[in-house]
């Protein structure tokens, strides 16, 4: 079993998931004394009379303020059974951004909904959101059920909804498990709640103490995108010419066959060189120098892959995206597109279609597309990149969309569909509600 | 044979892929070095990020004068044995020359911010590395890896870039840098433990040892250049050592006998108090110090 879980929250606002972050933190002890003290200060002097948990969590001034998550919160803390990242999520629309960059390296994800209002449209979002990214596991924390009497009838017709809305979006009926909580008051997050008798499956922490993590799979061809070349030109290492960076995917042995893309040059392995000496074997996340039999060109942005089972080298690719700028996103956008190590100019050619997140359908040749929304498009590039399928491979076949005049961060792309439905299409929308034209598009289309 | 790196192997991978990164996209990156424990394992990181060629980029100590002798004797020795090159910014500098003016209470740790900033535009560094750990302080539990600066060294906490999978944006205008935090993901007890399996030296101030030592608001401060106990503070020899090294004034110690790697590890492993506020007076201030001084461009 992985000794470490990459956990994220989502959810609505107000539905508790800093709470409930900061419950897990204070019943397994993981909050240090001084830490504690000043929360019950501040708890105190906003006049609460129990120690307000997400205080834990929103450390900046204006979370405080506004009692709301604006940006991830990364926490870390361990178990006997195992060590947990946690990143703690805003849940306001205006910040998903902030969402998908806590779930981009998620295992699992921890979604809230509170009892009272059930699943509503930010669920609805996160979801798909979380769907779209790859996220393999789902906790549904139907969260303050104390407000509803720890009534059982109102946890099942909620579990109930939510699970067909997950399965419709890929996941699988034993991917997700729905878990009656309260942050506030801790039942069933660390401890088994007396108020729930109705309710036999384990508790939050429980569940993710021993819920199965998908490893990186060894047997996925061999991926190494080129960081930096190592050239120390001292006495000692004069003709030495390593290839640094870290195995994306897959395994490399001395002896393996390999081939240098985007140009196609065949080499072998040699040697995997660390400053701890040679490996017999590296395998995906570990950062490692590779030596080759061949004085071959090779420079930062290449990709070293296994011979025989290479992704696929393309000027134009259909990719999704997650818009995540506020200026739209119109076809014809020239942008930076940053895959690998490698960041080359790109022009969007199409908007292939919008996803509806609330209805699971997609919207075709949308005008344009608008912060925080998913949307399929075809894009040119300025040369040609290696590139395999996201629901393939995360490392590789991932990407930033970048603003060239600013530098900004404007969308997360995924090479292919990964949601299902955006290939099926089950029932299209019409209405287009994003159609309104807007005067301060991204870029204009070029000459 | 396993290939499942386990966690300190996880962090260790994760920090040189930083620093490759780093070092394929900026022309003049910079490590912070101060010759504390978190610096210090910052340069072992990029040292084996490069190996065997040498560390391609220059370290930067901002200097508060305010500095244990164990400390400075050992960044300079560490600086020579890698054939490093280190440049030092004196607060006192910039305090003679009237561009800073000392503070009443006596403290220099807010005073680095400008002569950091100073030295980040005079030698255009446009990649800092700090040493910074999210576990440290919750507004740091908020930063990314790679956080954009404006001209004015000014972090908005509320406009963050997105930071997706490990795919680093360090695209920035003229002007702006970056900080970078290869150890965000590290904890204390992560340091120490990987100090231990890769046999770090650290200065002796991180171990137990015997030291002049007087009470103020809760914490055991040294005497030194900064300043001895007042009126009312009596200098007592304990045994302590430092959790945190920075500035003097500022900085307290705490009573230990772990005197050895193993024990300061279970001494972290089972203490009730943050590094942070068990030993750093300028965190206690006020419930966002730390963000307030991290707007203001501190590390
Ligand atoms: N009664 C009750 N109140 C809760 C529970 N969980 C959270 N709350 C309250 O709900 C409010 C919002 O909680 P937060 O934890 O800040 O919500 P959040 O989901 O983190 O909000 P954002 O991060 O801004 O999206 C606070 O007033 C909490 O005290 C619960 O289980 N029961
Ligand atoms: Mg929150």
């Amino acid at each position: 079993m992985s000794d470490l879980l990459r956990l994220a929250t989502a959810g609505s606002v107000d539905d508790g998931k800093s709470t409930l972050v900061g419950r897990l933190l204070y019943d397994t002890k993981s909050v240090l004394a001084d830490t504690l003290d000043a929360v019950h200060r501040a708890s105190a002097d906003r006049g609460l009379a129990t120690p307000d948990l997400s205080l834990l969590v929103d450390g900046l001034r204006s979370e405080r303020e506004q009692g709301i998550t604006i940006d991830v919160a990364y926490r870390y803390f361990a178990t006997p059974k195992r060590s947990f990242v946690l990143a703690d999520t805003p849940g306001h629309v205006q910040y998903t951004r902030n969402t998908v960059t806590g779930a981009s390296t998620a295992q699992l994800a921890v979604l809230l909904v509170d009892a009272r209002k059930g699943v509503i449209e930010q669920t609805r979002r996160h979801a798909a959101v979380l769907a779209l990214l790859g996220v393999p596991r789902l906790v549904l924390a139907v969260n303050k059920i104390d407000l509803v009497g720890y009534d059982e009838v109102m946890f099942s017709r909620i579990a109930k909804e939510f699970t067909a809305h997950a399965t419709a979006l890929g996941y699988t009926e034993d991917s997700v498990v729905e878990i009656p909580v309260s942050a506030l008051a801790g039942d069933n997050v660390v401890e088994k709640s007396a108020n729930t008798p109705w309710y036999s499956g384990p508790t939050l922490l429980e569940h993710l103490e021993t819920v199965p993590v998908e490893p990186d799979p060894h047997d996925a061809p061999f991926r190494f995108p080129v960081q930096y070349v190592i050239r120390p030109r001292t006495a000692e290492h004069l003709d030495y010419r390593g290839y640094a960076g870290l195995v994306a995917a897959g395994t490399v042995k001395p002896g393996d066959e390999v081939v240098v893309l985007p140009s196609g040059r065949r080499s072998t392995v040699t040697k995997i060189d660390t400053a701890d000496g040679e490996l017999a074997e590296a395998a995906a996340g570990q950062s490692v120098t590779l030596l080759l039999a061949d004085d071959i060109d090779i420079s930062r942005g290449d990709l070293i892959s296994v011979a025989g089972n290479e992704p696929t080298v393309t000027d134009e690719l259909d990719a999704t995206l997650c818009w995540l700028a506020e200026k739209p996103l119109r076809p014809g956008a020239r942008v930076l597109v940053k895959h690998g190590t490698r960041t080359v100019q790109a022009m969007v050619t199409d908007l292939r279609d919008r996803f509806d997140e609330q209805k699971l359908s997609s919207v075709d040749g949308p005008a344009s597309l608008e912060l925080n929304e998913i949307g399929r498009v075809a894009l040119r590039l300025a040369e040609p990149v290696p590139l395999d399928d996201y629901s393939f491979s995360r490392r590789t076949g991932s990407f930033l969309v970048i603003d060239a005049s600013d530098g900004s961060t404007l969308a997360a792309g995924l090479v292919g569909a990964p949601l299902p439905l955006l290939e099926n299409g089950v029932e299209s929308c019409t209405g287009g509600s994003t159609a309104t034209p807007d005067n301060h598009a991204l870029v204009s289309p070029g000459p | 044979m396993t290939l499942a790196l386990d966690t300190l192997g996880r962090l260790e991978s994760e920090a040189i892929h930083i620093f490759r990164e780093v070092a394929g996209e900026f022309d003049r990156p910079v490590i912070l070095f101060s010759g504390g424990k978190d610096s210090t394992l910052l340069l072992h990181l990029a040292i084996k990020a490069f190996y065997p060629a040498p560390v391609p980029f220059p370290l930067l100590h901002v200097d508060t004068g305010h500095n244990f002798d164990e400390v400075i004797e050992f960044r300079d020795r560490v600086v020579a044995r890698h054939g490093l090159r280190l440049e030092v910014a004196k607060v006192q500098d910039w305090i003679d020359d009237g561009r800073l003016e000392e503070r009443p209470d006596g403290t220099r740790n807010p005073l680095q911010t400008v002569p950091l900033l100073d030295s980040i535009t005079q030698h255009k560094f446009d990649a800092v590395f700090g040493g910074g750990r999210r576990d440290e302080e919750r507004a740091r539990a908020k930063e990314r890896i790679f956080s954009l600066r404006t001209a004015f060294g000014q972090w908005d906490p509320k406009r963050q870039r997105p930071e997706l999978w490990n795919l680093y944006n360090g695209r920035h205008r003229a002007g702006e840098h970056v900080r970078v935090f290869p150890l965000s993901n590290w904890t204390e007890l992560d340091v120490w433990n990987y100090i231990e399996r890769e046999g770090i030296e650290l200065p002796d101030i991180y171990y137990s040892h015997q030291r002049d030592v007087f009470l103020r608001d809760g914490m055991w401060l040294a005497e030194g250049p900064w300043g001895t106990a007042r009126e009312g503070e009596t200098l007592e020899r304990k045994t302590v050592r430092y959790r945190t090294v920075g500035d003097g004034s500022c900085t307290g110690a705490v009573e230990s006998d772990a005197s050895d790697i193993h024990a300061v590890i279970a001494e972290v492993a089972a203490s009730r108090l943050t590094e942070r506020g068990a030993t750093r007076a300028d965190d206690r201030l006020s419930e966002a110090a730390m963000e307030d001084r991290k707007r203001e461009g501190y590390f």
